[in-house]
């Protein structure tokens, strides 16, 4: 399972790679979601893959057996899932923002801040 | 202790809630200036406690540490927390004057007093995925900050700075994860003591470098460092004085934090790669403003090659060359705010900060000549300013340990900090102004001229102040050094007196 997952991983990251490096930046932002998923894969798997072992305690025990999966790494998934989804909400917004003022999302072309040298 | 920890966090958080709910009425600016007025004097309780006792730690809600969330500030984090604290405030009246209503309806004092949380919360957490989460508050609102207003460069700037930043967090949260299938823990203190037991060192490198990249990319070092001179000219001077004095310095006390705390295991390689980090920083920065025809584009790549400095002293790694990176990350602040501030003074009065376009302000203000001087002969390096002594630490570091080559790439960079600083001189207050106009301070209305140059005179005190009074603070830096490469009071504050010797066994 684990080389399974790794290797998703890498399709994943390999994928945004693809993406973040075209010339348009809206691609850019679907490279940066993909990864960002890759990076959640990849915090999951190093949690390690626990089957059939769920972080609960048996009626009546006090502690879980030992060997149950670590819920830890599940929910620092959730949050960096939740706090991603904010950031690439804005970026989203930045990005429409940026076609209707600078009318372009080719990154070759959006020299407002930093104009080329005049000839 | 946790609540001298939690006070100075939780302030900027309630001023900038009472901001926002005010920020259709003027009382909206001025609940920010008091808020910050609380909070640097709770950032001053905090620091005085630290210096008389070391080292303290607050556990959240109770739980021991490693299982909760630990705050911890040693002397390091404490004089970043003052720092910030001053900087808040200089910045919060001074944008009194220099934010229009509508930026203030649109929630800019909310923005700023997230983004100081923000900055608080990473100097002062002690936990790992803690300080991602600090990073990200830091970053969504300096997002806001940045584009508010909406002009057409400022959205152009954005789209730089925001894709670039989230490269860095999602590399940030990549290495997090790994750390911890490694070690099982993301408490500081408790990667200090688990790492060197990790069976497999060289992964353990190879995370070290994700978090040098990821806090690199934040701290602008070169080779990471396109986002910063492509963003930092547009937003308002306010704007651009908070984060050029506060943002990239997380990333370099992050960078401190990480690779004296918990990767000081393979020193030779790692911090090989920052010693040359540091030098392209250096000299990549200063050629760029060198190239640079406008006050704040250059200010901006002199904050890339200022941070070269510090870097280096990081990267030298002995007690004499931290202790110089320490001192060199609290006068920067103060003094690159200071700069940006000014540079937004010579737009209000002689209508642009492009080089080309104004002049003749040493005749008409020379009282802002003045206030324009002393910051900009300190980052120089020109004695007896406070950056002299920065950097004078961190060059009879290099040459202690006999660093011959980035001794001289320091002082090399220093001479062409100096050609860039009376390049503005000689531009924007020596010649006449090209259409024969008189800047003059008169021009302000006399609450502007208040607002915005009260701040700009305390943070040149603060300078000369550090300049020529600086044994209390390069002793202090030297105490912070050697509680950095010895973090035994670290963690021992944070996990109790016996887990070193239960990890010795």
């Amino acid at each position: 399972m684990e080389a399974l997952l790794a290797i998703s991983i890498g399709v994943l990251v390999a994928a945004a790679v693809y993406l973040m490096l075209a010339r348009h930046v809206l691609r850019f932002i679907f490279g940066l979601v993909l990864i960002s998923n890759a990076a959640n894969l990849t915090i999951f798997t190093a949690g390690r893959l626990t089957e059939g072992a769920p972080p609960l305690i048996e009626l009546g025990t006090v502690a879980p057996d030992p060997g149950v999966a670590n819920a830890l790494p599940q929910a620092l998934v959730l949050t960096a899932i939740v706090i991603g989804f904010g950031l690439f909400a804005f970026a989203l917004i930045l990005m429409f923002r940026a076609y209707t003022t600078l009318g372009t999302l080719d990154s070759d072309e959006m020299r407002i801040a930093e104009p080329r040298e005049e000839k | 202790m946790g609540w001298l920890l939690t006070i100075p966090l939780v302030l900027p958080f309630l001023t900038a809630v009472a901001a926002f709910l005010t920020r259709e009425s003027p009382s909206g600016r001025w609940i920010s200036v008091f808020g910050n007025v609380l909070f640097l004097g709770a950032a001053i309780l905090l620091f005085s406690h630290v210096y008389e006792k070391g080292v303290v730690a607050g556990q959240m809600g109770n739980w021991p540490a490693p299982f909760g969330i630990t705050l911890v500030a040693d002397y390091l984090s404490a004089v970043m927390v003052v720092i910030t604290a001053i900087t808040a405030l200089a910045v919060s009246v001074y944008a009194l004057s220099d934010i229009n209503t509508r930026k203030e309806y649109l929630g800019y004092h909310a923005l700023f007093n997230i983004l100081i949380g923000g900055v608080t919360g990473a100097f002062i957490t002690g936990d790992l995925f803690n300080l991602y989460v600090w990073f990200e508050v830091m970053l969504i609102s300096s997002f806001g900050l940045l584009v508010l207003g909406g002009s057409k460069a400022q959205i152009d700037g954005g789209v730089k700075y925001v894709t670039l930043n989230l490269v860095s967090t999602i590399l940030f949260l990549c290495g997090v994860g790994l750390l911890y299938g490694m070690t099982g823990t993301l408490n500081l203190a408790d990667l200090a003591v688990t790492i060197p037991t990790v069976e497999n060192q060289g992964l353990v490198t190879v995370v070290a470098m994700m978090f040098m990249v990821a806090f690199g990319v934040k701290a602008a070092v070169f080779p990471l460092f396109f986002w910063l001179p492509a963003s930092y000219h547009t937003p308002a001077f306010s704007v651009s004085a908070v984060f050029a004095g506060l943002l990239t310095k997380v990333g370099v006390y992050a960078l401190i934090r990480m690779f004296t705390l918990v990767f000081d295991q393979d020193i030779g390689f790692t911090h090989t790669v920052l010693l040359w980090v540091a030098a392209f920083t250096m000299v990549t920065g200063v050629l760029g403003a060198a190239a640079q025809n406008d006050m704040r584009k250059i200010l901006s790549f002199h904050i890339v090659s200022q941070i070269g400095y510090m870097i280096m002293g990081l990267a030298i790694y002995t007690p004499l060359a931290i202790a110089g990176a320490v001192f060199y990350l609290v006068h920067h602040i103060v003094v690159k705010a200071n700069l940006f501030l000014i540079a937004g003074v010579a737009e209000r009065i002689a209508g642009s900060t492009d080089l080309g376009k104004i002049g003749g302000m040493y005749k008409t203000a020379p009282f802002l000549g003045i206030l324009f001087l002393i910051p900009a002969f300190s980052l120089a390096g020109f004695p007896p300013l406070s950056g002299f002594w920065a950097k004078y630490v961190l060059v009879a570091a290099a040459l202690e340990n006999e660093g011959w080559v980035i001794a001289g790439v320091a002082l090399l960079v220093g001479l062409l900090t100096i050609y860039s600083m009376t390049k503005i001189w000689a531009e924007a207050f020596w010649k006449a102004h090209p259409e024969g106009q008189d800047p003059t301070l008169d021009t302000l209305e006399p609450s502007a001229r208040r607002y915005l140059l009260l701040p700009i005179g305390g943070l040149a005190v603060l300078t000369l102040i550090i300049g020529f009074f600086p044994q209390p603070f390069v002793s202090f830096a030297e105490t912070a050094a050697a509680q950095l490469l010895d973090p035994t009071p670290y963690i021992t504050t944070v996990l109790g007196d016996g887990v070193l010797t239960e990890a010795a066994q």
